[in-house]
């Protein structure tokens, strides 16, 4: 073999996504200092380019998909599905972003910066194929969004949410890291492949396994926000400035489960039995206590915080189905899961006023007969939350629960499917205000949709119908793609 | 594409373009709505023109590929018991949108574009043939009902449609469940081919199995239709919904639950629903007597009809689990009865309610005397409700009765008790509210039915009649799909069957 000192031109294009996000990130900070006072919509604009041209570079690398970089990175209909997901999440947080950085008179170049780096981070996590890489990526991904957590530096909830998301988050990257450290001491290798192979082989210590694993769950657990590590969640979501909690409840999410279920789908396969009670009762633990913590919530955003931990609930249902079936039903659900999410989020933007002060249950009173257009899309988001057939909601529980009754997973099905009629309760209750309540002050001082803003609301929206009448197209892909090479 | 097609779409149609009407044209979206609705009705007609009596299996079918994987079809078709459920659901959306024509004038265009989804829903439900078909429609029902209540419903309209948006979903989840597990073990959700698959042993179900299954269905059911003591909900949205709210509600919405019993419950699990049915049947009996004694002492006219309803649909849960001929063709006339008569009262307790803004009984007095016409309307609707023969509750309860009198005798005995009292508790607000002294008060306040309110009641009286004299209309069709029903699940040995098919005609 010659030696290869320049990486080849498929490379160069599987790599390619990660290549325009950093590129254009890159740019921005430097096209900051000639327009940043006065075009701060630049670079808004430009960063949606770079994510549409992103999508485009990841469909070219789908197109030859292969391994890349003697094999750290490996582009496959998996990691393409979520390439495009977390691209289509970034554009969707900068046009909800637009409004918010106005009405806070923030720098726009930074942030953009800071979301362009962070979903080439989590494009890095769900093509790597080595644990090394996934580790890169996750934290090229959790940096900046520490960032973003703290952007409006001189709000006091933003630092808080920004501290409180560093530390915690840099322990759980620590215990992913010993995990990682441990499985290399097993195996010597850090590839995924290689060491589902090494683990097959006889004489391996079984506790030492279950010693990585367990390490690797908590530091993944974290970044899901599942059961018992879910504390950050409400208070960092709350913090965050709205279109960030709106983009972590969503794209280092997904990418989290990305590498989650590649992990434990290709090199713990076959020690099943060492991790699959963990994942039921993590399941379990994040259903109930995601939907009864919702419950009481009185904040918008702490309500949506307790509905994230419910829904990495239900997505751990499928990972504990354990089957391809149950990847695809994840892969699913984590989209239709994204649509809605961002949804709502936005109309918390659209509502909180400068200094976000309106973010309570109560403010949106009367918002149906102020705004009939919003409260309907609110409504749709709302319904597919809580998996009224039609939205895309809907479907992505069908399809979990439908993995986990073929996995005979029956207890852990009903009660989730219970606890989802528990999670009607909290949503109704938004329906209620919006719909069956006087107009209060809020919405009657309420300012027309923004251009931006209504496009981060009609475009879920039609994904959301998409996904709840036609879910065929992408639930087809979505089992394509959920075959590992192992 | 055939006419149940378009009796389906047509209303999803018309919820589409109500939506996109200007708020401004109130006028034009009563009339839209009305109109779009009496469409449907006569289209809806064009299915009982064409239903063949006597053939196999069900007609009108249509069978495409929704989604690919897992296989979901849009599978529709009607038989003898679907048929005349849709009839009355399309029947009674014009009766409920003219209802509303000056009672609602918040928000007009919102309340006509959801009582033309509900209506979706409803002919939906009746008609899907696809386990998960059936899930959609049950649910999609849901949501316009739930703001019918919320937004345009008495003072504690929120608490009343919260609750009734819960309890449904509470059921219906576990139903769900059980769907998708008869898809893991069927490898389909077509119901004819699962029914299919039970007959020929194909799926072998474990009698834990089957019984967990026949227990989900159930449950969701039984919340629906409501069976005692799942009922609680009931009065709650029916006294806090609007008058059509309440009208679908009890007419319509109630015999969703009803007809899954007959529909789903019977035919697949057959052994689990006879082993259950002593002490469904006990429920029922309780239901049919509680609901008749809370009715006697309700203050609330919207109430005690509420309570009412807990009573008769007690009746059609009861002819449905004696598994005889003329219990279960009862049952099914029944629900027919039930949804005309309970949603006529609905309907003129909605008249008395918009000239004296009250449903106490005690806020009335001397009507006959001010409103003779709205008397006399109600005096038949309330003889029709507590079963006067030659008026359609009649025939229903009667077959009921005989039913359960076949299936075992003491049962008959304590549901007639619900007979006898239903005249009382109905007889008695009549003679409070109609009766006595006239006050001034609704002196003022009762002028003679107007044009509109004639054109609401007089289709629901010429029905009660007309179901009442001669049942042979709607029955054999009934009976013929019955009888498969009870074939399919050899639960009537054909002596009984005999028998009861001469009851029948002795019935006639």
């Amino acid at each position: 073999m010659p030696a290869n000192f320049a990486p080849s031109s498929s490379e160069l294009l599987r790599f390619s996504p990660e290549l325009i996000l950093s590129g254009a990130g890159t740019l921005l900070m430097i096209l900051d200092p000639f327009f940043g006072k006065k075009m701060p919509k630049l670079f808004g604009h430009l960063s949606i380019v770079a994510f549409i041209l992103a999508i485009f570079g990841a469909l070219a690398a789908n197109g030859d998909a292969g391994p890349a970089f003697s094999n750290l990175l490996i582009v496959d209909g998996f990691a393409t599905f979520f390439r495009i997901l977390v691209l289509v999440i970034g554009i969707l947080a900068v046009l909800a972003s637009y409004r918010y950085l106005d009405r806070e008179n923030s720098e726009t170049s930074e942030y953009h910066a800071l979301m362009l780096f962070s979903v080439a981070g989590q494009c890095l996590m769900v093509a790597s194929n080595d644990l090394i890489m996934i580790f890169i990526g996750l934290e090229i991904s959790s940096i900046a969004s520490y960032i973003l957590a703290g952007y409006l530096r001189d709000d006091k909830r933003n630092n808080e949410s920004a501290l409180k998301y560093f530390l915690l988050g840099s322990f759980a990257t620590g215990f992913f890291l010993y995990g990682i450290a441990i499985t290399y001491g097993i195996t010597a290798s850090t590839k995924l492949n290689v060491i589902a192979t090494a683990l097959n082989a006889p004489g391996v210590s079984l506790p030492m396994i279950g010693f990585a694993v367990a390490l690797m769950l908590v530091g993944l657990g974290f970044k899901i926000s599942g059961a018992p590590f879910q504390m950050w969640a409400p208070d960092v979501y709350q913090g965050a400035p709205a279109p960030v909690s709106a983009f972590m409840a969503t794209a280092p999410k997904a990418a989290a489960f990305a590498i989650l279920l590649r992990i434990f789908m290709t090199s713990f396969q076959q020690s099943a039995t060492l991790w699959e009670p963990f994942i039921w009762i993590s399941a379990l633990a994040s259903m109930t206590i995601g939907n009864f913590g919702a419950l009481t919530q009185t904040n918008l955003k702490r309500m949506l915080a307790y509905s994230s931990i419910a829904h990495a609930g239900y997505l751990l249902v499928a990972v504990a189905a354990r089957s391809e079936f149950g990847t695809a039903a994840a892969m699913f659900y984590l989209a239709a899961y994204a649509l809605m999410n961002i949804g709502a989020f936005g109309v918390i933007i659209h509502i909180s006023g400068k200094g976000e002060k309106h973010v309570q249950i109560s403010d949106l009173a009367g918002l149906a007969q102020k705004q009939p257009v919003t409260a309907a899309l609110l409504t749709v988001f709302l319904l597919s939350l809580i998996g009224v057939p039609l939205t895309g909601g809907f479907f992505g529980k069908f399809y979990i629960f439908h993995a986990a009754l073929k996995a005979n997973l029956v207890w852990l099905s009903v009660l989730g499917l219970l606890n989802s009629a528990v999670a009607a309760y909290y949503y109704l209750r938004l329906l209620v205000v919006m719909y069956m309540q006087e107009p209060g002050e809020v919405t009657n001082s309420l300012e027309p949709l923004t251009p931006g803003l209504s496009a981060a609301l009609v475009l879920p929206a039609i994904g959301t119908f998409f996904l709840g009448i036609l879910p065929g197209a992408v639930l087809t892909f979505a089992r394509s793609a959920a075959i590992f090479t192992r | 594409m055939n006419m149940l097609d378009l009796v389906i779409a047509l209303p999803a149609i018309g919820f589409l373009i109500a939506l996109l009407i200007p708020r401004a044209m109130d006028n034009f979206i009563r009339l839209f709505a009305l109109g779009f609705s009496l469409l449907t009705f006569v289209v809806s007609l064009t299915l009982v023109m064409g239903f063949q009596q006597g053939a196999a299996g069900q007609q009108f079918v249509t069978n495409v590929v929704w989604i690919q994987n897992p296989e979901i079809h849009y599978h529709v078709g009607i038989d003898g018991l679907s048929l005349w459920l849709i009839i009355l659901s399309t029947f009674l959306t014009p009766i409920a949108i003219l209802l509303s024509w000056n009672a609602i004038q918040d928000r007009a265009k919102e309340y006509f574009a959801f009582l033309l989804l509900l209506e979706f829903g409803l002919v939906g439900v009746f008609a899907a043939w696809d386990l998960f078909l059936f899930y959609v429609f049950w649910e999609v029902v849901l949501v316009p009902m739930y703001f019918l209540i919320g937004i345009w419903g008495h003072d504690r309209r929120i608490y009343a449609a919260v609750k009734f948006f819960l309890y449904t979903m509470a059921g219906s989840v576990l139903m769900l469940a059980a769907i998708i597990f008869l898809y893991t073990q069927a490898g389909t959700f077509d119901y004819a081919s699962i029914l299919d698959q039970f007959s020929t042993g194909k799926i072998v179900l474990t009698h834990l199995q089957e019984t967990l299954l026949f227990l989900a269905f159930f449950l969701a059911f039984a919340i629906k239709v409501p069976l005692f003591p799942l009922h609680t909900w009931l009065p709650d949205a029916h006294v806090e919904a609007p008058t059509a709210g309440s009208l679908m509600l009890a007419s319509v919405m109630l015999k969703m639950g009803t007809y899954g019993l007959v529909r789903f419950c019977l035919p697949m699990f057959p052994t689990a629903a006879r082993e259950n049915a002593p002490w469904i049947v006990i429920l029922a009996i309780i239901g049919i007597v509680y609901g008749a004694l809370v009715a006697m002492v309700q203050p609330n006219m919207k109430k005690l009809v509420a309570y009412s309803s807990v009573s008769h649909l007690g009746f059609v849960v009861l002819g449905i689990f004696t598994f005889t001929q003329a219990g279960l063709d009862g049952a099914v006339y029944q629900m027919l009865n039930h949804g005309i008569s309970t949603g006529a009262l609905f309907l003129l307790v909605g008249f008395l309610y918009e000239r004296r803004h009250s449903l106490e009984i005690s806020s009335y007095g001397g009507v006959a005397t001010a409103a003779p016409w709205l008397s006399i309307l109600f005096l038949i609707t309330t003889l029709a409700s507590i079963g006067l023969p030659t008026l359609n509750n009649f025939v229903g309860e009667f077959l009921v009765l005989q039913g359960a009198a076949q299936a075992n005798f003491t049962w008959a005995v304590f549901a007639s008790l619900g007979v006898i009292l239903s005249a009382c508790y109905m007889l008695w607000m009549y003679q409070r509210v109609f009766f006595g002294e006239l006050s001034e008060e609704v002196k003022h306040h009762m002028p003679e039915l107007s044009l509109r309110e004639w054109a609401c009641a007089v289709p629901l009286i010429f029905m009660m009649l007309w179901m009442g004299m001669y049942s042979q209309s709607f029955i054999p069709i009934v009976s013929e799909q019955n009888a498969k029903i009870l074939h399919q699940g050899k639960m009537s040995s054909p002596v009984r069957a005999m028998a009861a098919v001469q009851g029948v005609n002795n019935a006639r």
